[in-house]
C-alpha cells in the first residue's frame, strides 16, 4: 500500500537485531512461570510515574535551578549539562551501569556482569519485588542521571563540553554504579544495615563529594572574587526548586517502590521537611544579613529535600520536620565553606548536597523508627555508627575516584576551556549559541 | 537653543513628563542609563556572597528647546523629579548649535 513502510520496518528489523545481540539475545523473554501473580499493577504504576517525576526534577528541574544561578553568557551550557547527562546515563545504564550497580554481587563491591544490555532484565518482578524489573531498572536510571547531572553545578561556567560527556560516562560508571551497589545493591554497606531510604548517600553525598573534588582540579573560575557573578535569572531558579520539590515525590516516595503505606509517609515526611529547610534558610539568613532572600527559600528548600532523601521512609513527620530544619540551616553555614577554604563550587554542590546529604545520613541515624530502621532515639546507637562509616566512605571513595577521573580526562583532552572562551562564554565557545537575542 | 539632559530616578519618568507636556513641549529623548554620584551604589546578596552594586539605574532625558523656554522647563523637571532625598539625580544644560528635522529638511529654532 504505502511504498516506505517495508524500507522502515526493515532498518526497524536491522536496528533491534543490532539491540539483541547486543543484549544477549534474549532480554525482554516472558519468565515461564510464576512471577506473574507477584505483579501488582498500582505498585507498577506508581514507580512509572515516580521515575517520569524524577526525570523532571532533572529537566527541566536541575537545568533551571542551575541556569538561572549562572551568568547569561552561561545559560545554555549549563541547562546543557543537565540535559546530556540524562541522554549519556541513559544509554550507559542500559548497556552495563546497571549490571554493574545492580547484577547479583561481586565481592560485596560491584554488581556483576550478568545483566549486560538488560540481558535477563524483563517484565517480570525479581524476587520479592511486585513490579516489573524494568520498571525498577528505568527508575534506578533515573537516579544514576541526576547524580551527574547535580556534579555540573560545580564546574559551571568553565568546563570544555566534550570533557563534561566524557567524566560523565567515566564518573557514572567507576563511581556510581559501585556505590549504588554498595547501598543498594546487596553490597557491603547494605550488609552492614547502612540505612539510606532513597540516595542520601548514593546521590547527594557522592555527587557533593565529587563537586568538591571537580572544584579543587578545575579550579576558580576567572574574575571569581572580583566579578560579579551573580545569578542571571533567579525566577528561573525559584522555578526549578519548585520541580524539584514536586519531582522529590517521585525520588522519596517512589523509593518504597510500592504503592504502600510507606510511600504515603515518605511522601509526607519530605513534603515537610522541606518547608522546614525553607523556612530555616530563610530565618537563619533574616537573623544575620536582615533580609530574608528567594534564593535562600530555594536553596533551603533543596537543602531541606536533601536532608530528609536518606530518612524518608523511616522518620515520621515531626522527626521529618526537625531533620528540614536542620538541613536548612546546616547548608546554610556549608555554603560559607567555599569562602573559608577557598575553592569555587561555583553553584554549593558540596555545601548543600554534601552537606545536607551528611546531615541527613546522620540524623537518619539519630531518628530512624519504622520502616525497618531504628535509630540513637529509639534505643539503637549503633546505628547512627554504621550512618557515620557510610557516609564516611562515600566521601572517601566519591573523592579519590573523582580525582583521579578527572586527571585522566585532563591528561587526554583537557577540563577547561581556554582563558578567552571561558570570557567569551561557555555557550558561545562551547555551543556557538546565544540563550538571548 | 540649548540641549537639557535631565538624569532622574526611574520611578519619577512619569512626573517630569506630564509636568514638560504641561508646558507645552513636544517632543523627548528617553534612556534607561546606569550611573552613581553621591548616591553611589547598593548591595545584592546571593546564598551569603556579597556585590557592591557600583551602578543605579536610573532614566536619562534629552530635550532640545529655544532659549527663552529653557527656565521654565528646568524649573517643571526640578520640582517634577524631586524627592529630597539622596540620588534624585542631575540636570545638564549644554548649548545646541543646530537641529534640523528629518522629514521636512527645516533647521533651527523651527525644528526643534
Amino acid at each position: 500500500m504505502n511504498a516506505y513502510i517495508p524500507i522502515a520496518s526493515r532498518s526497524i528489523c536491522s536496528g533491534l537485531m543490532f539491540v539483541l545481540v547486543l543484549s544477549g539475545l534474549g532480554s525482554f523473554a516472558w519468565a515461564e512461570d510464576g512471577g506473574v501473580s507477584q505483579l501488582n499493577a498500582g505498585d507498577t504504576a506508581w514507580v512509572l510515574m515516580s521515575s517520569a517525576l524524577v526525570l523532571a526534577m532533572i529537566i527541566p528541574g536541575l537545568a533551571l535551578f542551575y541556569g538561572g544561578m549562572v551568568r547569561s553568557k552561561n545559560v545554555l551550557s549549563t541547562m546543557m549539562h543537565s540535559f546530556i547527562a540524562v541522554c549519556l546515563v541513559s544509554v550507559v545504564w542500559v548497556f552495563w551501569g546497571y549490571s554493574l550497580a545492580f547484577a547479583p554481587d561481586v565481592g560485596g563491591v560491584v554488581g556483576g556482569l550478568k545483566w549486560l544490555g538488560l540481558t535477563g532484565v524483563g517484565l517480570e518482578p525479581l524476587e520479592g519485588s511486585t513490579i516489573p524489573h524494568l520498571a525498577f531498572m528505568v527508575f534506578q536510571l533515573m537516579f544514576a542521571a541526576i547524580t551527574v547531572a547535580l556534579i555540573s553545578g560545580a564546574i559551571a561556567e568553565r568546563m570544555k563540553f566534550s570533557a563534561f560527556a566524557l567524566f560523565g560516562v567515566l564518573w557514572v560508571t567507576f563511581v556510581y554504579a559501585p556505590l549504588a551497589h554498595w547501598v543498594w545493591g546487596g553490597g557491603w554497606l547494605a550488609e552492614l544495615g547502612d540505612l539510606d531510604f532513597a540516595g542520601g548517600t548514593v546521590v547527594h553525598i557522592s555527587s557533593g563529594v565529587a563537586a568538591l573534588a571537580c572544584a579543587l582540579v578545575l579550579g576558580k573560575r576567572h574574575g571569581y572574587g572580583t566579578d560579579n557573578m551573580s545569578p542571571h535569572n533567579l525566577p528561573f531558579t525559584v522555578i526549578g526548586a519548585s520541580l524539584l520539590w514536586i519531582g522529590w515525590f517521585g525520588f522519596n516516595a517512589g523509593s518504597a517502590l510500592a504503592a504502600n503505606g510507606v510511600a504515603a509517609s515518605a511522601f509526607v515526611a519530605t513534603h515537610v521537611a522541606t518547608a522546614a529547610g525553607a523556612l530555616a534558610w530563610v530565618g537563619v539568613e533574616g537573623l544575620y544579613r536582615g533580609r530574608p532572600t528567594v534564593l535562600g527559600a530555594a536553596s533551603g528548600a533543596v537543602a531541606g529535600l536533601v536532608s530528609i532523601t536518606p530518612a524518608a521512609g523511616y522518620v515520621g513527620p515531626i522527626a521529618a520536620i526537625v531533620i528540614g530544619l536542620g538541613g536548612g540551616v546546616v547548608c546554610y553555614l556549608g555554603v560559607f565553606l567555599k569562602h573559608k577554604l577557598g575553592y569555587d563550587d561555583a553553584l554549593d554542590v558540596l555545601g548543600i548536597h554534601g552537606i545536607g546529604g551528611t546531615w541527613g545520613a546522620v540524623a537518619t541515624g539519630l531518628f530512624a523508627s519504622m520502616g525497618g530502621g531504628t535509630g540513637l532515639f529509639f534505643g539503637n546507637p549503633m546505628q547512627v555508627v554504621i550512618q557515620v562509616v557510610g557516609a564516611g566512605a562515600t566521601w572517601v571513595f566519591s573523592f579519590v575516584g573523582t580525582f583521579l577521573i578527572l586527571k585522566l580526562v585532563d591528561g587526554t583532552i583537557g577540563l577547561r576551556v581556554s582563558r578567552e572562551d571561558e570570557v567569551l562564554g561557555c555557550d558561545l565557545t562551547q555551543h556557538r549559541e546565544r540563550a538571548y537575542g | 537653543m540649548k540641549l537639557i539632559q535631565a538624569i532622574i530616578k526611574p520611578f519619577k519618568l512619569d512626573e517630569v513628563k506630564d509636568a514638560l507636556i504641561e508646558l507645552g513641549i513636544q517632543g523627548m529623548t528617553v534612556t534607561e542609563v546606569k550611573g552613581f554620584g553621591r548616591q553611589k551604589g547598593h548591595k545584592e546578596t546571593y546564598r551569603g556572597t556579597e556585590y557592591q552594586i557600583e551602578f543605579v539605574p536610573k532614566i536619562k532625558l534629552e530635550i532640545a528647546l529655544a532659549d527663552e523656554r529653557v527656565g521654565e522647563a528646568l524649573e517643571a523637571i526640578s520640582r517634577a523629579a524631586k524627592t529630597g532625598s539622596i540620588g534624585d539625580g542631575k540636570i545638564f544644560v549644554s548649548e545646541l548649535h543646530s537641529v534640523i528635522r528629518i522629514r521636512t529638511g527645516e533647521s533651527g529654532e523651527g525644528a526643534v
